[in-house]
């Protein structure tokens, strides 16, 4: 199980981090969004994996339960990568219609970078 | 009266002048001067206690841990400054309403002077070098609202910049030397420094704080190199040059070299330093001064010399030198100041204060002239005025000391410079009040009211009886003060005006003669120098500020040269390079845990969000096809959360998934659909080296850390212990969010609010300009759907959504117990009022929303916050959260927490963000009367065969 969790982690970051890296701001907020993906899954991993174990305390008998503080701390990281996915769509949206133009970049000699 | 209140006095009274101001010039004066007559009676109460040998303390610890204390002490060194502070500043007080023109703020004057008054006094009066460094500070900065007190004069303005560059970087050298020297001992307080000159001298870090303070000192005090900038800070009014550059500011580093004198002095690099600076700044100055035209640049080089010659004092570093060196302070703030004065009011008389232009004013101006001659001999030092008294000291003390193996180069240069002394002091007579009376002064001059002349007048009555009768005038005060800078062991103060044929006195007669012989060339001298080519400071000081200037903006420009993308390659690159090293320093321990077995779904989602987010990166350029696969790799994650025991996070992510995914598609209307080939494949292969890379690192961290236990105890078993005893809730992740971590929640909504706040902003700005028109006639790129409304799915959403806020107003209260809550059931709130814009269109919805999200925000903070608050009343810190079981027939026993209440705030500041931020981002694309408002309308000028255009020209 593990392992596939790393893998998907890995595999989530990389395609973020290259989507960043690319020079239109759509695949940029894109890249942003498989990077929240894979930092939230990889905080609430810190908390290590658990199956059948939700920290819902059961009043009638003793059982096992993971981890709550990463699930917490992931919960409103989640709404807050929304509200950041939304303040840089509309920044993008915004360039977009002022300058009529999607290239992040802000050199005069736009190409010469790429 | 206590040491606390005579330092706060003047910060306090600060505002009187500010505020008494519109009561008139008078009044504001009036306030000024009161408090400083108040702190300076407050001084004088504790001075024959001082006298008597007595130190006075008051201690206040502030911040212990840092070293960090309120202490203050008053000894002799103190008393002395902070009389001479205090004192003048009365009269400056009292000379400045006079000088002051009707259109210049008088309030702001005098609050800046009290501001300036209190640092002064702070410093002199600081038994903790941390605090004291701080009342240095507060000097620089008043001090440069005082020089740049006219604004509207550009030299003002240049001359403050100045001050405060070089004082200021003095002072941050100084932060450092201090900082070393209570490292040294031990200790900040000054009296524990004060008496460990052993540990301090035998440090081999000695010579650099030495160093570092005495930068300090010397910018300050203006010594050689650093004494360009006292002229320019010319441009302030005169009384602001009267004070600060006479008596005052530039006398505060010489008081630190007093202060600090115990322990620092009596080494040779002191005595190098510190005594070579003070004789080429005196000469140096001396020298300039006698070829200044401007009466007050004049002055102001004769201090920058006479603040060398006390420096020189107090190099030499015996005992009998530093009693002169205290002597010479206090004679040369009475003499000096009322220089400045006169200058004043010459310049405030005839409107000039180029001595060109000037001459003959003794007829026009006696009184003047008197306090002026007076004040001018006893700068030559001329008997019987009190700079001959100290002047004679000074000239002992140089025929005792040796430099670098010569006897006869310090006595030389002194006298040398002595004679510059006294010849610009004779020109400032000669030029300017002897002479034929001119008939081209460009006002007519004639003697100031006594607003004008008590202040110096009072000055030179002091000069005149301190030279006659030194002992009994200031004998006790410059003892007590001269053994406070001593230290040790007790000096007596005499001094007299005939010593008999003393080498001091011939050396006096040489300077006077030479002097007058000097004044009689000044003119063939004059015209010699003003051909010389000479450094000129301010033009090497522009220069120094232009490269600094150009070399930062080089290096601002070489990092961030517009490109995004290279800002972000440099941040992973750096990111990698920090891991790598971590990486290749570090250990690991070995593997602990057992791996979790794997089963037939879970293989099959991995497949699914593996391929899905491949394919985004594959198919990126086509920007819808990307974003479905976007919401394959949601649905994945949140289906993940659920099977390792996270349902409240699958709850979350599915229903974020929701609205992020409606926000791109909204965003995407309006943007290109493709993303263009640009990058070169030299480019693409990088960014594919650097993400692997990173993708690698990233998942082998975590691999890692999975397979391992917690290093240390884990917290968790805090929260599941107290979460139902405590919290009152057995979803121990909502108990967390609402009450362990309450605050980090309220500050998440908060920071959620501005984010929507700062979206409608921009959506407001965007429309409000041109973009507006654009948007209206926009050419839409892609087929529009002919029935904007289909008619099913607006009778599905009208019928689902009280159903959709059934369902939400249940996770909302369930969340407490189980998997649920107010985040949760807000997004799910907020998906139920977007589908109806999505189904019955922007027109209508608006329509029928009639409480603005900006306020269902606001409101959710606020219900937060009270409740938060409410613990107030209990006696319990803030977000202390309570709760109770009530039982109802015939409902079953229910729990009411503070909690739900709460959490009732995270919801609506949730609805209110997320309906906020897809609200402006709709208003983009509504189009008043051209997209159908009213749901179930049909558009009849749809065409099958290509795109429909929806703007008015089509």
């Amino acid at each position: 199980m593990e392992i596939l969790v790393s893998s998907a982690v890995g595999l989530l970051t990389a395609c973020g981090v290259y989507l960043i890296l690319r020079l239109r701001t759509f695949p940029v907020i894109l890249g942003l969004s498989l990077l929240s993906y894979a930092v939230n899954v990889f905080l609430f991993a810190t908390g290590r994996l658990a199956l059948n174990a939700p920290p819902i305390l059961n009043k009638y008998k003793e059982v096992a339960y993971t981890d709550p503080l990463p699930q917490a701390l992931v919960l409103t990281a989640i709404v807050i990568s929304f509200g950041m996915t939304a303040v840089i769509v509309m920044i993008a949206l915004s360039s977009y219609l002022t300058a009529k133009d999607d290239r992040i970049d802000m050199t005069d000699e736009a190409g010469e970078d790429a | 009266m206590s040491l606390f209140l005579i330092a706060a006095l003047p910060f306090l009274g600060a505002v009187f002048p500010a505020l008494l101001i519109r009561a008139g010039r008078n009044a504001s004066s009036m306030a000024a001067g009161s408090v400083t007559l108040l702190a300076l009676v407050g001084l004088l109460i504790n001075a024959p206690a001082v006298i008597r040998g007595e130190v006075i303390t008051a201690r206040l610890d502030w911040l212990p841990w840092l070293g960090l204390n309120a202490n203050f002490f008053l000894d002799g060194l103190g008393l002395l400054f902070a009389g001479l502070i205090l004192g003048i500043g009365l009269l400056i007080i009292l000379y400045a309403r006079f000088y002051l023109s009707r259109e210049d703020p008088m309030g702001q004057f005098y609050t800046y002077l009290l501001l300036f008054q209190g640092a002064m006094v702070g410093i002199v009066l600081s038994d903790n070098i941390l605090l004291l460094l701080v009342f240095w500070e507060l000097t620089s900065l008043s001090s440069f609202l005082l020089i740049g007190y006219w604004k509207h004069l550009p030299e003002g303005r240049q001359g403050a910049r100045m001050a405060l560059a070089v004082t200021g970087s003095g002072g941050l050298a100084m932060i450092g030397g201090m900082l070393i020297l209570g490292n040294i001992v031990g200790s900040y307080d000054l009296t524990v420094i004060l008496q460990n000159k052993e540990l301090i001298q035998s440090s081999p870090l000695y010579l650099p704080a030495l160093i570092l303070i005495l930068l300090g000192c010397f910018t300050k005090s203006a010594q050689f190199p650093f004494h360009f900038w006292l002229p320019h800070a010319m441009a302030a009014p005169t009384p602001v040059s009267a004070y600060l550059h006479s008596a005052t500011m530039v006398k505060a580093g010489l008081f630190l070299m007093a202060r600090m004198w115990p322990v620092l002095a009596g080494t040779s690099e002191w005595f190098y330093i510190v005594a070579t600076t003070g004789l080429v700044t005196m000469l140096l100055g001396a020298v300039i001064a006698l070829f200044k035209d401007d009466l007050k640049a004049l002055l102001a080089f004769s201090t920058v010399s006479h603040l060398g010659l006390i420096t020189m004092l107090l190099g030499f570093g015996t005992k009998v030198a530093a009693m002169a060196a205290v002597f010479h302070i206090v004679n040369h703030a009475t003499f000096k100041a009322a220089l400045f004065m006169t200058a004043g009011i010459v310049d405030h008389e005839t409107h000039t204060r180029d001595i060109k232009k000037l001459g003959g004013l003794r007829h026009l101006m006696p009184l003047t002239f008197t306090i002026a001659t007076i004040a001018s001999l006893s700068m030559a030092g001329i008997p019987p005025f009190n700079g001959f008294l100290s002047k004679e000291k000074m000239l002992e003390e140089t025929v005792h000391t040796v430099w670098m193996g010569s006897h006869y180069l310090v006595p030389a240069l002194a006298v040398l410079a002595a004679l510059f002394s006294a010849a610009y002091s004779f020109r400032y007579i000669w030029h300017v009040f002897m002479g034929p009376v001119r008939h081209s002064y460009p006002a007519h001059p004639h003697d100031p009211g006594p607003g004008l002349w008590l202040a110096p007048g009072f000055l030179v009555t002091l000069v005149v009886l301190i030279g006659l009768f030194p002992n009994t005038m200031v004998g006790p005060l410059v003892e007590t003060a001269g053994n406070a800078v001593i230290g040790g062991g007790h000096e007596h103060f005499h001094a007299k005006i005939w010593h008999g044929f003393t080498p001091a006195l011939y050396m006096s007669m040489i300077a006077t003669v030479g002097g007058i012989a000097l004044l009689m060339s000044q003119r063939r001298l004059a015209a010699v120098w003003d051909a010389a080519r000479r450094p000129e400071a301010k033009e090497i000081f522009d220069a120094l500020i232009a490269a600094v200037t150009r070399a930062s903006q080089w290096f601002t420009d070489a990092l961030h040269n517009g490109a995004l993308t290279r800002y972000a390659a440099i941040f992973v690159v750096f990111t990698l390079a920090l891991a790598g090293y971590a990486y290749s320093t570090g250990t690991m321990a070995a593997p602990t845990r057992e791996m979790l077995p794997v089963s037939a779904m879970p293989i099959v989602g991995w497949i699914c969000i593996m391929g899905a987010t491949a394919c985004v990166v594959a198919f990126h350029r086509n920007r819808l096809l990307a974003l479905v696969l976007m919401g394959i790799v949601g649905l994945v994650v949140s289906m993940g959360f659920n099977y390792l025991s996270a349902p409240d996070l699958a709850l979350t992510q599915i229903s974020v998934e929701v609205v992020t995914i409606v926000l791109l598609l909204l965003a995407l209307n309006f943007m290109p659909k493709e993303t263009p080939v640009e990058s070169t494949p030299a480019r693409r292969i990088r960014d594919v080296v650097l993400s692997v890379t990173a993708g690698l690192g990233v998942g082998g961290l975590i691999y890692a850390l999975l397979g391992r236990d917690f290093s240390a105890p884990s917290i968790a078993d805090y929260h599941l212990e107290n979460s139902y005893s405590g919290g009152g809730g057995t979803n121990v992740v909502n108990v967390i969010l609402v009450d362990f971590r309450g605050f980090d929640t309220f500050g998440e909504i908060t920071v959620l609010g501005i984010a929507a706040v700062v979206i409608y902003a921009l959506t407001e700005a965007i429309l409000s300009s041109r973009v507006r028109a654009r948007l209206l006639n926009r050419v839409m790129d892609t087929p529009q759907a002919g029935d904007a409304h289909p008619l099913m799915m607006v009778v599905a959403t009208r019928v689902m959504m009280p159903i959709a806020l059934m369902v939400a107003a249940y996770i909302f209260f369930r969340g407490h117990n189980l998997p649920g809550g107010g985040f949760i059931a807000g997004l799910i709130a907020a998906i139920a009022v977007i589908m109806q814009y999505m189904a019955s269109g922007f027109g209508w919805a608006a329509e029928r929303q009639r409480i603005p999200y900006h306020g269902i925000i606001g409101s959710g903070v606020l219900v937060a916050a009270v409740t938060g608050m409410g613990a107030w009343f209990n006696g319990l810190p803030f977000l202390t959260s309570a709760f109770g079981y009530v039982h109802i027939e015939p409902l079953e026993e229910f729990e009411l927490a503070t909690a739900a209440l709460f959490d009732l705030g995270v919801f609506l500041a949730v609805v209110g963000a997320v309906m906020l931020a897809l609200e402006s981002l709709a208003r983009f694309a509504w189009q008043p009367g051209i997209i159908p408002e009213h749901p179930m309308d049909i558009n009849p000028e749809r065409d099958e065969d290509g795109p429909q255009t929806s703007g008015q020209e089509a």
